[in-house]
């Protein structure tokens, strides 16, 4: 008999997200043909996003809907996750490196009394070891590691493990129930939504990254138009950050989020060490600064050394043009 | 109000990582609080200007984590611990464990740390604390204000900025923009030498070493490949623009 894999799966704006999809592949990868795979889906209003996710999962999937666990709270989540898990018996859970995966996962680790590998970019099964590899210093290293029991706890970094592909059938679809304990000792009072409509900038396919050099919030503007024409994130340095150009939750490195779209754009960045680890790992890395010395341009495929204000509008329309033909 | 800080030392943000004998080289590295701990250490000053009480710092770690300890201490912190490790595979469970044994017997009120630590980044450690001692938690807060036995703070979840409010005792996890925190001073620094440093090993905090035992093990290190020096376009800024757009859709076939 094989063992069960569970995938908890999360979604954003009321869509699957594709790093959930990415963390079935994830199971595909690490478990055999005789094991059971077994999707979680946790929040409200999930019809829509199960029966889609119903389409990559070997065999099941669980939903637990309910108007409390709409956004997330960790205290009610671990709620709602840890009977389904005491159920379950999973061998290995995979959840997303994301806001929830970070927060929930620990929690189900804890619970479970497990070992728990974070971050994960590849998974590889040898003849009786399952290898995962991810980053250390935020990508200066990487390291392989194994678990040394079960059950194991993973999550997968999105944008570095392909999607999983639809299965021949869709899972069956099954509900569970979830009461809220009066006891939690948390209550979420107001939430200020800035990224409705965005596109998380882990999972984005570009990133266009302002630094010290855009100058203002307002400098930021040129970066805003290059990214929504790509549909992708708009990131920053920490010498943005600190200037206060922007929030902090956009900052890219060692302190702040690790990013691997296809496309990196750099504006007005100068490539700090502790920058270049949360953006090295990018397919391609477009430099643009007006310093030849820069040492961005040390790890960038394609540099233009110029002014970004005259340079960003242009690529823009440049894109523009290539993009309009196309469709 | 009874507040403990669980910090990590970690290597200087400036230090390119090498690998010696299969594991990462220490010779000669500079090594820092983790920057995130370095705001849950400042913050934990701030609320006892506001509200009273003591800091202490906690850590676990090899014998040179004393000098981070010692840096919290400089900062204004109170006491000091250090849980004695110099077993370098300890996994996030292992120390979560190690800390859950430490706070059991303890009261307090708050417990603070980072966010993740920017060495192995697992983001682990302060959220399994909280959940073996059975105390409710927020991470990634860039916000947090205590009145009575209450704390509201404000979460940052992917940019997205939450306000909860949680009963005390809590813990909370630091997220960028908490707060700036402060240089030691000279003092603090001298007065820091004649502040309580308690070292405790397994036995005192009656553990085995099966019951810390990893969950998981390192099989392999590697460095990254390095990245070719690329190509810097020339021409007008027009003609490079241009250029550029195309070698994307022609050669890389990105867009
Ligand atoms: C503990 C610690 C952790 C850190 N973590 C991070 C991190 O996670 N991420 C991070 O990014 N940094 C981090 N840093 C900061 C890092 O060391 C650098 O200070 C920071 O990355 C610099 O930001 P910058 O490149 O935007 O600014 P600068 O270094 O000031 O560079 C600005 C660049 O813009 C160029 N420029 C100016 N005007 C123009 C123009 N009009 N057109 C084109 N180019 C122009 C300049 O030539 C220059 O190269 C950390 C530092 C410490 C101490």
């Amino acid at each position: 008999m094989g063992n069960t894999y569970v995938i908890v799966a999360e979604t954003r704006g009321g869509r699957l997200r594709q790093v959930s999809l990415e963390a079935v592949q994830a199971a595909v990868l690490a478990s055999r043909d005789e094991d059971k795979l077994i999707a979680l889906l946790l929040g409200h209003q999930l019809q829509e996003a199960a029966t889609e996710l119903a389409r990559y999962v070997k065999d099941q999937v669980m939903v637990i809907d309910h108007p409390d666990l709409a956004m997330y709270q960790a205290e009610a989540y671990l709620a709602a996750l840890a009977p389904a898990l005491d159920q379950l018996q999973p061998h290995t859970v995979f959840f997303g490196h994301t806001a929830i995966g970070r927060d929930l996962a620990p929690q189900a680790a804890a619970h479970l009394n497990a070992g728990q590998i974070s971050d994960v970019i590849a998974i590889a099964q040898t003849d009786d070891t399952v290898s995962y590899t991810r980053p250390l210093f935020a990508g200066k290293a990487f390291e392989n590691r194994k678990f040394t029991a079960s059950p194991q706890i993973i999550t997968i970094r999105p944008n570095n493990i392909t999607p999983a592909q639809p299965t021949p059938a869709p899972a069956e679809i099954s509900e569970l129930t979830y009461s809220p304990s009066p006891s939690l000792r948390t209550v979420i009072k107001e939430v200020v939504s800035k990224s409705i409509g965005r596109i998380d900038l882990t999972e984005a396919k570009v990133v266009v990254s302002g630094g010290r050099g855009v100058k203002s919030k307002a400098g930021f503007q040129p970066l805003e138009e290059l990214a929504e024409l790509l549909q992708g994130a708009v990131g920053a340095s920490r010498g943005a950050c600190d200037a206060g150009y922007c929030d902090y939750s956009l900052q890219i490195g060692q302190t702040g989020k690790v990013v691997t779209p296809e496309i990196y754009i750099a504006c007005g960045i100068s490539g700090a060490i502790q920058h270049l680890a949360g953006m090295s790992q990018s397919r391609i890395i477009i430099a643009i600064n007006k310093d030849p010395e820069a040492p961005i341009f040390k790890v960038a495929d394609y540099g233009i050394v110029g002014d970004l204000f005259e340079v960003v509008p242009l690529l823009t329309e440049e894109f523009r043009k290539v993009l309009s033909i196309t469709s | 109000m009874n507040i403990f800080v669980i910090l990590k030392q970690t290597f200087d943000t400036e230090e390119k990582i090498s690998i010696q004998d299969g594991k990462i080289a220490e010779d000669g590295v500079k090594f820092i609080v983790n920057p995130y701990d370095e705001y849950a250490v400042e913050e934990a000053l701030r609320l006892k200007e506001q509200h009273g009480g003591t800091v202490t710092v906690v850590s676990v770690g090899p014998e040179r984590a004393a000098e981070a300890l010692r840096t919290a201490l400089a900062m204004g912190a109170d006491e000091a611990v250090l849980i004695a490790s110099d077993h370098p595979d300890y996994d996030e469970f292992s120390i979560s464990t190690l800390l859950a044994a430490y706070f059991r017997d303890k009261a307090f009120d708050l417990i603070l740390g980072g966010y993740f630590s920017v060495d192995s980044g697992g983001g682990q450690t302060a959220i399994r604390l909280a959940r073996l001692l059975d105390i409710p938690h927020t991470s990634a807060i860039t916000e947090l204000q205590i009145s009575q036995n209450k704390a509201t703070v404000i979460r940052d979840a992917e940019g997205d900025a939450e306000t909860l409010e949680i009963s005390l005792p809590a813990l909370f996890t630091a997220q960028q923009g908490l707060n700036e925190p402060r240089y030691p001073s000279l003092p603090g620094i001298m007065k820091a030498k004649k502040k309580p440093f308690l070292t405790l090993d397994l036995q005192q905090l009656h553990l085995t070493d099966a019951e810390i035992a990893p969950r998981t093990t390192r099989l392999s290190l590697s460095l990254p490949a390095a990245r070719k020096s690329g190509r810097i376009l020339q021409g007008t800024a027009q003609e490079q623009t241009s250029e550029l757009v195309n070698l994307l859709r022609n050669e890389e076939k990105a867009i």
